[in-house]
């Protein structure tokens, strides 16, 4: 991040001595889990807490006894805390800190849901697999365009616009044509609108990047809440009723305990979307396509050199990117809600947090949005079963993770080289 | 064929900022060495055809009067296209145009008209307060857009992109709500802590975002944006908790401000405009010094120009980022204090202070990050703020036609090409339109 501006203070927090970066992780998460075993293991209840396998109260359940659980998984995080600080091998590392994290995440669940009121202390995994999977959606999407744009060096601060923008026009030509395919295109088209001045201005006319995006956000929650105020809010049956795409079951998967029922029956955008990771991961790094992309976005001169035309790969995958964005918009008008003003909500700089957090790759992305899609998820159903903990608290829980994830406490997070900066050929 | 910084100027004319000679700047300079001949002396033009010559060449006053219309031209297309019984109009529209384009004229322009009367003069306007209502107006919007706008510029000036102007004046307006409803003060000294505590929230607010980028190096757009959402989600959980929420109401909204805290009126209780207005004055000819009299202003565009070379000139590149980023955050605090301060609102709600730090993005930016351009930029943006208002409960457009033209003028403020290219303006004598600024990731 940035180095190239601040060289000296980025570079201070390279490891030095005895504290490398796995002994300070260490030691947090061992802090952590004594935290977790003292303080969930003391606020627990002696009830038990349910983990059932569906969407109800009944069925087959993982059960624990709260204080129980709460002191167990504690334990657990402590030790994997204390193991990386006594120095485990370098490719036990991301097993390890993943074991120890989740045990603090499950001590923290047996707390709370042992101490939610009788009769509701039970989580019902699909509910909150599924859920997961809704709420990572558009941050999916929204997190490929960025990985589209930025590993072709432009910056995409506009994923919020491009998602916004796509879900307006697909609710709107989706309902005057009456047709969810018409509205996925023009989706498709919309977040392409918007990728396109980005492209415009920030590879034609060399506005900062960063600048640009915000002004573009603006810019597409003005147009799409002016026009919604003016069509939608006045003839709601004509403008804003958009067909929507039904939930398609997948024979065989659907039958999978747990994830059956909360991935193989899905509507299109959550098959899209996973597919998309696995196409651009591939293209990205696996086709030519991908390896100009990659060089552009690192060092456009070298690639201008070995005869890559640089400009007109930004154009592309920038347009490319609005495209993915515009659908992920759709992923709402076209098959959960209509549209109403501002409905992204700043999910378009979440994903740009899940871009960052996964480190410029789809499938860290992929993981990224999913954790702030639990995040998101837990937050609910914290709320439903009636914490302590207020649920504000737990939405700030992505924003926060995105500021350690920058300051380089979860490892450090490199942008590629030429990101932002454009390039003039000469 | 797009080169933004024309180097056909003069090199005498310093560029507009520090930033950009810093990009710019050996290639002007090389560009100089290479042709003296250029400055070669003519016959000395009348000043009146001095006056001709700039009028129509790409600088910033004629750039941003076209920037202007431009945007109204487009948004002018937004509300025919958005109305039903004028696009019906159109579907005739080669049996008979005039219908069209009378329909056109007749929504566009009274919408604009609206827009005018309400941010500037009512001639219809009968009597004192009511000729003097469109001004108030105007005057309370721009106040808290002024010191959001003076907190990206400075920012800005220092190489940092502060987007977090919107976080920074949450955090100002919930301290200096609560302070204004929990401390039992007199009149002055009540306002005045107040006040404080907000700069102060603010000031917590960008501190963390700059040692972050001092320390680590990690990037202050996504602190900011991050800090932002995190504000936002404070906000909504302190207005509910005991003590802070209006006893006597179910919603989300917190108990009022003491009106020993409020800012005064200055032209009678009928007129909303108040001395948040020549707080933002002050704070602009404060920020104008900072920047251009003190060393403080001196190492900060120092290090906003090249952060290398000042730590080699001895600059403390980590003091300056931390302090460019509290002062910011304390300016952004100020204007966030006024939205309860100040005759807007006197309680704190979810969506308190509206969008007072985004749009100090597009203010900084039109004001060309310069202190008495962002006054400036805040008062066209304050005019837009009041006019909409007229024209949303007039000619029932929305208001959110403003935040389009907001968005637009700043758009092609940001592309001085672009406009250059549409009007076929000459490059103007100095090269001083670049907004390009932050350095991306």
């Amino acid at each position: 991040m940035s180095t190239t501006a601040v060289p000296d203070v980025a570079v201070a927090a390279v490891d030095e001595g005895f504290w490398t970066r796995p002994r300070k992780v260490g030691a947090v998460l061992l802090a952590l889990g004594v935290l977790a075993t003292v303080l969930f293991g003391a606020l627990a209840t002696g009830q038990q807490a349910r983990f059932t396998l569906s969407e109800t109260e009944g069925g087959a359940a993982l059960e624990i006894q709260g204080t129980l659980g709460a002191i167990l998984f504690g334990v657990v995080a402590a030790g994997a805390g204390g193991a990386l600080l006594a120095g485990v091998p370098k490719r036990w590392f991301t097993l390890v800190l993943g074991v120890g994290l989740v045990a603090f995440v499950l001590s923290f669940l047996c707390w709370q849901v042992s101490a939610a009121p009788e009769g509701r202390n039970f989580m019902p995994m699909v509910n909150i697999v599924r859920g997961t999977f809704v709420l990572a959606l558009p941050l999916i999407f929204g997190a490929l365009a960025g990985v589209l744009c930025e590993r072709s060096g432009v910056v995409n601060v506009a994923i919020e616009g491009q998602l916004l923008m796509g879900a307006f026009s697909g609710a709107l030509f989706g309902s005057l044509s009456g047709n969810v395919w018409v509205g996925l295109v023009a989706a498709a088209v919309g977040g392409a609108f918007i990728s396109l001045l980005l492209a415009v201005f920030a590879i034609r006319y060399l506005v900062d990047q960063v600048v640009m995006g915000v002004v573009l956000n603006l810019l597409a929650v003005g147009v799409t809440g002016f026009l919604y105020e003016r069509l939608m809010q006045t003839d709601a049956d004509k403008y804003n009723s958009a067909p929507r795409f039904g939930n398609w079951e997948i024979p065989l998967l659907k039958d999978i305990p747990l994830l059956g029922p909360a991935l193989f029956r899905g509507n299109i955008f959550l098959y899209l979307g996973l597919l998309l990771v696995l196409v651009i991961h591939l293209a990205l790094f696996r086709t030519r396509w991908g390896l100009r992309t990659r060089s552009v976005g690192e060092h456009p001169t070298a690639a201008d050199t070995l005869g890559v035309k640089v400009l007109s790969l930004r154009y592309r995958n920038v347009l490319l990117a609005g495209v993915v964005a515009g659908i992920g918009g759709a992923s709402y008008t076209l098959a959960l809600y209509s549209f109403t003003k501002n409905m992204i909500g700043g999910k378009g700089f979440i994903a740009l947090a899940a871009l960052i957090f996964g480190r410029w790759s789809p499938t860290g992305a992929l993981l990224a949005a999913l954790f702030f899609g639990f995040a998101d998820q837990l937050a609910t159903y914290l709320g439903a079963i009636g914490s302590s903990i207020p649920n504000q608290f737990l939405a700030m829980l992505p924003y926060l993770a995105t500021i350690l994830a920058v300051a380089g406490l979860v490892g450090r997070v490199r942008a590629p080289a030429a990101d932002g900066k454009p390039y003039v050929k000469g | 064929m797009s080169n933004p910084n024309p180097v056909s100027g003069s090199p005498d004319k310093e560029p507009a900022t520090e930033a950009e000679l810093a990009l710019t700047g050996k290639a002007d300079r090389g560009a100089t060495m290479t042709s003296p001949k250029q400055s070669a002396p003519g016959p000395r033009p009348t000043l009146g055809r001095l006056f001709l010559d700039n009028l129509w060449a790409a600088n910033t006053v004629t750039v941003t009067v076209l920037a202007l219309v431009l945007a109204m031209l487009v948004g002018a297309v937004l509300i025919i296209v958005s109305d039903p019984d004028v696009l019906a109009t159109y579907g005739y529209i080669t049996a008979r145009p005039t219908d069209a384009l009378n329909a056109s004229w007749t929504v566009v322009s009274e919408a604009y008209a609206n827009l005018f009367k309400g941010a500037v003069f009512d001639p219809e306007a009968s009597g004192f307060t009511a000729a003097l209502s469109p001004i108030s107006e105007t005057l309370t919007y721009t106040a808290p857009l002024v010191f959001t706008g003076l907190s990206v510029a400075l920012a800005f000036r220092g190489g940092l992109f502060n987007i977090g102007a919107q976080g920074q004046a949450t955090m100002g307006v919930i301290l200096a709500a609560v302070a204004g409803f929990a401390l039992p003060l007199p009149p002055v000294v009540h306002l005045v802590v107040a006040l404080i505590a907000g700069a102060a929230g603010g000031a917590v607010w960008g501190f963390v975002p700059g040692i972050l980028k001092a320390r680590t190096g990690a990037h202050e757009v996504i602190n900011t944006i991050m800090l932002n959402y995190v504000a936002v989600y404070f906000l909504s959980w302190i207005i509910v908790q005991n003590g802070v929420q209006n006893p006597d109401r179910a919603d989300a909204i917190s108990r009022p401000v003491d009106s020993s805290a409020a800012l005064p009126r200055l032209l009678g209780d009928n007129l909303r405009v108040h001395a948040g207005i020549l707080l933002a004055v002050l704070a602009t000819w404060a920020i104008a010094w900072l920047l251009n009299r003190s060393t403080l202003g001196f190492e900060l565009r120092a290090v906003g120009a090249n952060p290398d070379a000042a730590r080699t000139a001895g600059i403390s590149v980590t003091k300056t980022y931390v302090l460019v980023m509290v002062i910011a955050g304390m300016l952004a605090g100020l204007g966030g204090s006024q939205m309860v301060l100040g005759s807007t609102a006197n309680a704190l709600t979810p969506l308190v202070i509206a969008q007072i730090g985004f749009d100090g993005i597009l203010v900084a930016l039109l004001g060309r990050v310069k202190p008495w351009g962002v006054l400036l930029a805040a008062l066209l943006f304050g005019a837009l703020q009041a006019g909409g208002n007229r024209m949303q409960s007039y000619s029932g457009i929305s208001l959110e036609l403003v935040t389009v033209l907001q968005a637009l003028i700043v758009i092609f403020i940001a592309a001085p090409a672009l406009v250059k290219a549409i009007f076929q303006l000459r490059a103007a004598r100095a090269a001083r339109l670049q907004t390009s600024l932050a350095k991306g990731w």
